[in-house]
């Protein structure tokens, strides 16, 4: 059993770290997992995505053209990522900042507007957070408590502080697939 | 010791930490620099040397000078830096001191970009330097396979006193996996150095480290003896992994990123129902062209795929002598090739060989 993750947005929004969150969640879960950026010249605002390969056997590819999920953060990304999901896979979409929507029938497709209940908790930049707690609750790939223990063991000593919010934060993101658990949208 | 969320580079750097590495020498360039961050924090640390160079003719003679002096030491760099060690290179292995050298290669030729890449192939194992000479070329294609393999790199640059360079690609030097790091060895003291090394003559016969040798004869004394450790160096030294060959009818022969990548491609082939196995080369130089000779007597075809114009297939050509056909698949300047277009190409190799899919 293999999964496919690709996170995309601005540098900036968190992309990178959402997905190293997702890995050390599906490490601590005991699984084999690869974490892979697209790196290169770019600076802040430039784009900014990972591919996170989780499985129950050996990972040979650590790239994938068709991911089983995505989690895409801007509008470039929605253009480049929501034609490559494959049939029945799931794509998380933050609205805040895409306002078109999905013509595919065959994935699932859950709208978060992230940016604005991010803003709404206070700091605009957890809505990679909110979107990845929604992918979680959506695919299974690992559950919503391994992601917030991964996030208490490996957020840097600085950021502490922001624990409370941060799992507040994925509460919220949970909640809306709960909300809207009827399949495809 | 637990598994831990490694990233290749940083992984890299602190492998080489827990093999005893006493000074590290090097010059900044992507996608490898994090092998100098991390060294510039730990070294310090630890009470051993990191030294940011000028260049990397500085970084590689620096560490051709420790090296002399028995020091367990190493340099870094990516494709246009090591191009600029390479008269290093051809020294130390002439001088015959142990060194370790890392090339996280990215795309070329020229400066190129800083996408990954295995355009360094020939450079690293036909072409090294000047003269007669290999190096030992190791070759990871995860994470935990960096960390093994950067141990062992010193191991056998000691064992033989010879130039041994680690090769990956920039994206295994960038990517993260989980993977355990060896107990850490401790440094050797100073009274352990090896006997040949420039500790100072004191109470002893001075001892002489060279790569200038006058007349025809004394260099040819010389290259004999070389000679003589390559080939030892070849009989011992030789190592790969198989996946899925003892039924396989078609082979995949690949190193590095896209030899892992060529693993998914072995499940998806055999889901198809061609019969399809990976020979997949740890050791550059020395070569598995013996098993590869061996498995050319069983299987229909060879496919090799590269992140190159096609270097690698020339030896695995040399290898096969003709058995059976040897064709070749590759991106070059930054592309990994991925299964959906590795697959084709086999699919194509088993319709010219007569195969039939199941």
């Amino acid at each position: 059993m293999q999964q496919e993750v690709i996170i995309s947005g601005f540098g900036g929004q968190g992309a990178l770290f959402a997905g190293q969150l997702l890995a050390y969640a599906a490490m601590d879960s005991g699984l084999h997992v690869t974490w892979i950026p697209s790196y290169g010249p770019e600076m802040r605002g430039g784009k900014a995505r990972c591919t996170v390969v989780v499985s129950d056997e050996e990972i040979g590819s650590p790239l994938v053209r068709r991911p089983s999920a995505a989690i895409v953060l801007n509008i470039p990304s929605m253009e480049a990522f929501e034609p490559a999901v494959k049939p029945g896979g799931v794509l998380v979409v933050n609205s805040s900042l895409i306002p078109q929507k999905s013509e595919r029938d065959d994935i699932r497709v859950v709208y978060v507007p992230a940016s604005d209940m991010a803003t709404e908790l206070g700091n605009v930049r957890l809505a990679n957070v909110i979107c990845l707690a929604a992918l979680v609750k959506a695919t299974e790939i690992v559950s919503l408590d391994a992601i917030k223990q991964a996030l208490e063991d490996h957020l840097p000593e600085r950021h502490r502080k922001l624990l409370s919010l941060n799992f507040e934060a994925m509460d919220r993101g949970a909640a809306l697939v709960d909300a809207a658990s009827s399949g495809t949208d | 010791m637990a598994k831990e969320l490694w990233e290749g580079n940083a992984a890299i750097a602190e492998a080489a930490i827990r093999a005893g590495l006493e000074a590290f020498f090097g010059y900044p360039i992507t996608p490898q620099t994090e092998v100098l961050e991390h060294f510039s924090k730990r070294l310090p640390e630890l009470g051993r040397v990191f030294l940011q160079a000028e260049s990397e003719v500085a970084s590689i003679n620096m560490v051709y000078g420790a090296a002399c002096a028995g020091a367990r030491v190493m340099t870094s760099s990516s494709s246009p830096g090591v191009s600029l060690m390479q008269e290093g290179f051809s020294y130390i292995a002439c001088s015959e001191v142990p060194a370790v050298v890392t090339n996280i290669m990215r795309g070329g030729p020229g400066l190129g970009n800083v996408q990954p890449a295995q355009g360094d192939y020939f450079q690293a194992v036909k072409s090294a330097g000047h003269g007669d000479f290999h190096m030992i070329v190791l070759a990871p294609s995860n994470v935990q396979e960096a960390i093994d393999l950067m141990v062992l790199a010193f191991d056998l640059a000691e064992k033989y006193r010879t130039i041994v360079m680690f090769v990956a690609d920039g994206s295994i030097g960038q990517m993260m996996e989980p993977a355990e790091m060896p107990p850490m060895r401790p440094v050797r003291p100073p009274e352990e150095r090896a006997e040949w090394a420039l500790t100072g003559a004191q109470g002893r016969k001075p001892n002489i480290i060279t790569s200038l040798y006058l007349g025809a004869e004394n260099m040819e004394r010389v290259n004999i003896r070389l000679q003589a450790k390559l080939r030892e160096i070849e009989k011992n030294e030789v190592r790969w992994k198989e996946y899925s060959t003892e039924d396989a009818d078609l082979l995949l022969v690949a190193f590095g990123t896209v030899g892992r990548v060529c693993q998914t491609v072995v499940r998806e082939a055999r889901e198809q129902g061609l019969k399809v196995g990976l020979l997949r080369p740890i050791t550059l130089w020395p070569f598995p062209g013996q098993r590869i000779a061996a498995l050319a007597e069983q299987v229909k075809g060879i496919l090799t795929v590269e992140m190159n114009a096609g270097q690698m297939v020339e030896d695995v050509r040399l290898a096969v002598e003709g058995r059976c056909p040897v064709r070749f698949y590759g991106r070059m300047g930054g592309p990994i090739p991925l299964p959906d277009e590795i697959l084709p190409e086999l699919e194509k190799l088993n319709a010219e060989v007569g195969g039939e899919e199941e």
